[in-house]
């Protein structure tokens, strides 16, 4: 069931994950994947001094105990960008419970560039790494199968921090360290605390056919320039 | 070879893997503490966290690093390995994983130590972090308190994976590569966690045959080494902080590599104040000052701390020495700590028996003999947090106020059958053979009956009132 993927196109990375759980458990297993994820993608806030020189802010940490899933997983220490990320799944539960459809989506997370462009081009955002979860929602009957999905959602979800963290440590490309005019080309500076990559995270909703048929694409990032 | 490597980066490099390897013991020893770690983001860099991570130094933990370091480096064929284990409170033990941090001869020449190297070292722990939570071990450190406390050691050279048991699995964090070698770090842990498979919790009958053992020599000789996972603040032991503690100032160059050198890391003694005596914010007032009480356990029962040669010494009088023939100063919190063991021992006889119900686990029994049989089983191990691991802690039973002989324990032998009643012969299988008709048939009867005592039951209700 849990098939994980891995391609590169043109450079980009994607990833795919899958995950099948409960109703209850969509926002915690999407929270917990996606913080993964961002805690390796995000650095200390850059202070950039002169000659060209730049330190880095510290990156806190902590321990997120899952309510439905027997799991606990470890995000950055920043409300902002946990309020940012819990909205994002908010939403695409809601579409996700709203589309009537057997509960299948996906959930995507991508990291970019911002490539500037002479006018009247507008900017081009290049993707670098794109990971895709996919989530297959499962109604169970009774508590007894609940305390067991509980269980093997967290093992599952255990597994997938194991594949992540085996992506992230092959030390791919990344992009490369911006000076001070370019820094918002590559990082997202809008947090106080925090300076995760430029990201944005969209989902599709599966219908019953296996099509995509809604194509809402929520756009969560700042900074996206358009002409 | 080296010789390409400039003296500076040796430096260095040097330093990274020596502050990688004390950030990864603390990392891993704080996700064993049984609770929850937070840790504060600072957009300003303070100079003393290295690899841009909030990660707080245990300076107990720092010592034990050292001391096993005692001034080597992980490199080629010495590896810094953290094991950890698991201690019953009756003694018994079982190594639980061994995290390793290795260096092979692969070399990576052309990469940046002072920049690449330095962050991905960075990413490794983030890493570590989360995979910290993902091991059988963590779930089982949370748990830790009364029955059971972890145990952690820290030792270099030869990795040692026996005592991991059959079937053990391996989990690589990451790797970075690096001018002298490929750091490598990666997690062996126990698949089977069943403790002492020879002694069965017999359903019926006393229990016989466990041996309380309190006295004789640990099969584990390496077991002196064990350090609780639990944080004390030995106050003025460590002094917080020590004298060649070297701070990371991380200023890094947007520049061209010729100019990278310009900006150096510098290391410089800090200020007093800037290394804090951390401990896991998580953690709750100390009934004792000398050790961390886990929250929800029980009411703040002290930990049991790592003397395993003398389990239950403290039953005995006897203060035990300490292991590894530690300082002077070290050895006075310890007392300190093993009085206070007196005192938990003694509480504990009794405080077993009311975690009885949910601690000893008969073996699978046979078919259940009727449906709520089975039924009840099955609540009773998800109320216990649906653990499967519960099952390996075989709990020695004694009962408070009993006699300490072996046979016959008459309470014992009252209590598991009070654990385990046999069916109410009004819920057995045999009433569902009662067919539904003659349920149905019997009803007008009953009804009639109930229908002339009906002032009687008016009556009783009216007492009740």
């Amino acid at each position: 069931m849990c098939v994980d993927i891995s391609y590169t196109i043109m450079n980009c990375r994607s990833e795919v994950l899958e995950v099948s759980v409960e109703g209850r458990q969509v926002d915690e297993a999407m929270l917990a994947v996606l913080h993964t994820i961002l805690l390796h993608r995000s650095t200390g806030k850059f202070h950039y001094k002169k000659e060209g020189t730049y330190s880095i802010g510290t990156v806190g940490t902590q321990d997120v105990d899952c309510d439905f899933i027997d799991f606990t997983f470890v995000r950055v220490s920043s409300d902002e960008l946990d309020r940012v990320i819990r909205k994002a799944v908010a939403e695409f539960k809601d579409a996700l419970g709203n589309s009537g459809s057997d509960g299948m989506g996906q959930i995507s997370l991508e990291f970019y560039q911002k490539k500037k462009s002479r006018w009247p081009f507008s900017d081009e955002c290049i993707p670098w790494e794109v990971w895709s979860i996919k989530v297959n929602v499962v109604n169970l009957a009774n508590e007894q199968e609940r305390q067991i999905c509980r269980e093997k959602v967290g093992e599952k979800l255990g597994e997938k921090v194991i594949n992540i963290v085996e992506v992230i440590n092959r030390h791919d490309y990344l992009p490369k360290m911006p000076t001070q005019s370019e820094v918002d080309n590559v990082f997202d500076t809008s947090l106080k605390d925090v300076q995760p990559y430029l990201y944005k995270i969209t989902y599709q909703i599966t219908d019953s056919l296996g099509t995509s048929v809604s194509t809402t694409m929520r756009r969560l990032i700042k900074d996206t320039l358009a002409l | 070879m080296d010789s390409d490597l400039s003296s500076q980066d040796r430096k260095d490099l040097d330093k990274f893997i020596k502050f990688f390897a004390l950030k990864a013991v603390q990392v891993i020893v704080q996700a064993r503490l049984g609770e929850k770690i937070s840790t504060c983001s600072s957009s300003s860099p303070t100079g003393s966290d290295w690899f841009n991570l909030a990660i707080k130094d245990i300076p107990e933990v720092t010592h034990e690093a050292k001391k096993a370091l005692a001034g080597q480096l992980p490199g080629i064929g010495r590896s810094m390995c953290v094991e950890i284990s698991l201690k019953t409170s009756e003694g018994d033990s079982m190594e639980l994983e061994t995290w390793c941090l290795e260096m092979n001869e692969k070399c990576d020449k052309d990469i940046k130590v002072s920049y690449t190297v330095y962050n991905r070292l960075s990413l490794l722990l983030k890493s570590l972090l989360a995979i910290t939570r993902v091991t059988p071990a963590y779930k089982l450190s949370r748990k830790q308190g009364h029955d059971y406390v972890i145990l952690y050691r820290i030792y270099f050279g030869d990795v040692q994976l026996t005592g991991l048991g059959e079937g053990f699995q391996s989990v690589r964090v990451g790797v970075v590569g690096t001018p002298i070698g490929t750091i490598t770090l990666s997690c062996a842990y126990r698949t089977n966690l069943a403790l002492m498979s020879s002694r069965q919790f017999e359903r019926t009958g006393p229990i016989m045959g466990i041996i309380i053992d309190h006295f004789v020599e640990r099969p584990f000789t390496n077991m002196a080494h064990m350090h609780p996972c639990s944080y004390r603040y030995e106050g003025g032991t460590y002094a917080g902080i020590e004298d060649s503690q070297e701070v990371c100032t991380t200023s890094f160059s947007t520049s061209p590599p010729s100019q990278l050198y310009s900006s150096r890391l510098s290391y410089q003694t800090p200020a007093l104040g800037t290394v804090d005596l951390c401990h896991p914010t998580a953690c709750t007032a100390a009934a004792h000052p000398h050790q961390m009480v886990v929250p929800g356990k029980e009411g703040g029962v002290p930990q049991v701390p790592a003397q395993p040669n003398h389990g239950t010494a403290a039953e005995h009088g006897r203060v035990p020495s300490c292991p590894n023939g530690q300082s002077d100063s070290n050895f006075e919190v310890k007392t300190v700590f093993c009085d206070a063991l007196e005192t938990t021992f003694t509480r504990k006889v009794g405080a077993f028996v009311n975690k009885a119900t949910t601690q000893v686990h008969p073996p699978p029994s046979p078919a259940p003999s009727s449906p709520l049989q089975g039924s009840l089983h099955s609540n009773s191990s998800s109320h216990s947090g649906g653990q499967p691991q519960d099952d390996f802690v075989m709990v020695d039973f004694k009962p408070a106020f009993s006699k300490d002989d072996l046979l016959p324990m008459d309470l014992g032998t009252f209590y598991k059958e009070f654990q385990n009643p046999p069916q109410l012969a009004s819920l057995s299988i045999d009433v569902s053979a009662q067919s539904m008709a003659e349920d149905l048939d019997s009803l007008p009867e009953k009804l009639a009956i109930y229908e002339k005592n009906i002032d009687e039951f008016d009556a009783f209700v009216d007492t009740l009132q």
